[in-house]
């Protein structure tokens, strides 16, 4: 096998997705493009930035990432604006206020000769979207990357962030229902999974055996899995109703799998709920994983017969896009990304509910033959719309489009 | 001597305006006032985004007033108004407007959507970049056309119907050139409606048309 990453994509994608990335990125070989985010482990940033760097340097660019640190003040901080900025009603106090602050100050000092030098900076998220105004001397196009939910925000901390954003040179959303008006241009990219990566690439039988053998599943009967971080949003809890209310005409068995992120601190307290909601039931097998299991993901998403999503907010659903690749069809909440994925009776069904929930994995273990097809429709629409080739070629082509202003047409001849 | 033909290759990105319609008569007046390049990505930007390739309606109005406001009747009128029929944005503009303004008038209340189901209005930008292939002569065509990428065949095929005099695709344009001995070719092409296609399946039927119009 190669060891260059785009002939390995190549033989995924085709030749001509490949000749076309790399003609998009010849004006813009050697530019200094740099990457910043608030962790390196966990979430699915992280996971995109890890692969989409290498890519882009094998493309002739020049990039790089770095990672803002803080104490846990700071990601307790982040996490309200995270959930607020979702929808949730609730204040943020001012001296936690204070040190998201201080401790961007304290990022922009180690950070401030790169990124003032760097032709391109995309910012990804909110925890470090201060970075822009304390950089006074920077060359390059500073880029506010938004992957969460922002449709209906809790005013008061949109407000507040708002003023860090504004003077940013564009945004990008990855739908236009989570965009909010601001004075620069709001671009539309949809996040993508890596096929090579550890956590989608193909997997052997044996090493499908030892997934089964480890999770202690039983082969015999049938197996949801939802995967994600324990978080209110992922709504783990009604994953467990709808078990519940599932298991009654089905023989079933539900893993809950899910990582934790340096950059959560809410995690413990609602996998503590979950754990007891899932008291007294075998069937239940609720995992807590370390960041770097992505071969465990890769497996169980693989041993599932269906993969549930069913969050009540989401920004767009990379492991409703993981396990679509793995040809499972996945029952997800009709939230944010999901809804872009999960096309009913195609590629799986959209749920409000656990009744809902219930109601389509009955459905889907009674119909084997749907099952089977739906998954087969699910791999090829990721195969052609959400793996990384087409999101480092959006990615070219915003940078392009950035360095020639807003005009609609833009020809590189 | 005729010019060889560019083929050229683009990408689109999406732009979000922050315009929004909640209901028919919103969205009746926004399309009055918004680019013209909102009204072409939502008919034709569906092809180069990532979307589901069998959607039950083919532009993004006719889709929104069947989800968003579950209007039936609206939704199977609007999907039926076929941008390749019209000279411009412009007349195409105002067709869609009429077909609101019929459905208004038949309804005494306006058709309203659910908070996160608003129409959201969005543009494109569209970077055209050259490939450097560059074809002398139809006999060409059966070899190279299998293997263009979708953005080549968008820009070539449904782009072109903006940029050409005659609203056609580039490949026809450039065949006209040589002659009335390819007017059976011509003719096939001319009858390949790109509206109702996937990019991949435009490309699969060009393919075999020139394969068994041209000589090699």
């Amino acid at each position: 096998m190669t060891d260059l990453l785009l002939d390995q994509y190549q033989e995924i994608v085709g030749e001509e997705v490949v000749g076309s990335l790399r003609q998009l990125a010849e004006p813009l070989r050697g530019i200094r493009v740099v990457h910043v985010n608030s962790t390196n482990d966990g979430g699915g940033v992280a996971e995109i930035l890890h692969r989409m760097i290498p890519l882009k340097r094998e493309l002739g660019l020049d990039p790089s990432w770095e990672v803002i640190v803080g104490e846990g003040e700071f990601y307790r901080c982040t996490k309200y604006m995270h959930n607020t900025l979702q929808g949730n009603r609730f204040e943020i106090s001012r001296p936690l206020l204070k040190q998201y602050e201080e401790t961007n100050e304290e990022n922009a000092e180690r950070l401030r000769d790169q990124l003032e030098e760097a032709d391109f900076v995309f910012i990804h998220d909110p925890q470090p979207a201060p970075l822009l105004n304390l950089c006074p001397g920077r060359k390059g196009k500073w880029i506010w990357r938004c992957h969460i939910d922002v449709s209906r925000p809790y005013r008061p901390v949109w407000k507040y962030l708002r003023n860090f954003v504004e003077p940013y040179d564009a945004s990008i959303w990855s739908l236009a229902e989570f965009a909010q008006p601001l004075h620069h241009p709001l671009y539309l990219i949809t996040p993508s999974i890596d096929p090579l990566s550890d956590k989608n690439r193909e997997l052997s039988q044996k090493e499908l055996q030892e997934a089964l053998k480890r999770s202690k599943l039983d082969p015999d009967r049938p197996i949801v899995v939802q995967v994600s971080r324990f978080d209110r949003f992922k709504d783990p809890v009604g994953v467990i109703q709808a078990f519940r209310l599932a298991k009654k005409f089905v023989p079933l068995q539900l893993v809950l799998a899910g990582g934790g992120a340096t950059d959560d601190p809410e995690g413990e307290e609602v996998l503590s709920e979950v754990r007891e909601a899932a008291i007294l039931e075998p069937d239940i097998h609720v995992m807590l994983l370390p960041s770097d299991s992505h071969r465990i993901i890769n497996g169980l998403q693989r041993l599932a017969d269906i993969v549930l999503q069913k969050s009540t907010r989401e920004g767009f659903g990379l492991t409703v896009t993981e396990a679509m690749w793995k040809g499972r069809p996945v029952i997800g909440g009709e939230v944010g990304g999901i809804r872009l994925q999960v096309h009913n009776h195609h590629t799986g069904f959209l749920v409000n509910t656990p009744e809902g929930a219930a109601l389509r994995i009955r459905y889907l273990l009674t119909h084997r033959d749907k099952l089977e097809e739906m998954g087969r429709k699910a791999r090829q629409f990721i195969l052609e719309n959400f793996l990384i080739t087409r999101h480092v070629r959006e990615y070219l082509t915003l940078m392009l489009a950035i360095l020639r202003g807003t005009e609609e047409r833009i020809e590189l001849l | 001597m005729i010019d060889p033909f560019a083929v050229k290759d683009c990408a689109l990105i999406a732009v979000a305006t922050g315009e929004r319609a909640h209901n028919l008569r919103e969205l009746r007046d926004r399309l009055e006032k918004t680019s013209s390049g909102c009204i072409y990505y939502h008919f034709w930007g569906g092809l180069l985004r990532p979307s589901f390739d069998d959607p039950e309606y083919q532009n993004d109005f006719a889709v929104w007033a069947y989800h968003g406001l579950h209007d039936r009747f609206l939704a199977e009128r609007l999907a039926l108004v076929d941008p390749t029929e019209f000279a411009d944005l412009e007349e195409l503009r105002r067709e869609l407007i009429e077909v609101i303004e019929e459905r208004l008038d038949e309804n005494e209340l306006v058709p309203w959507s659910s908070a996160h189901q608003q129409f959201h209005f969005i543009r494109s930008q569209i970077v055209v970049f050259d490939t450097r292939i560059r074809l002398t002569k139809p006999e060409q065509l059966p070899e190279y056309i299998p293997h263009l990428t979708v953005g080549s065949i968008f820009y070539h095929f449904v782009d072109a119907r903006r940029r050409t005099a005659n609203r056609s695709d580039d490949f026809s344009e450039w065949i006209k050139g040589f002659g009335t001995g390819y007017n059976g070719l011509l003719e096939h092409i001319a009858a390949l409606d790109p509206y109702f296609k996937s990019l991949t399946e435009l490309r699969a039927q060009l393919a075999q048309i020139v394969e068994e119009h041209v000589d090699r």
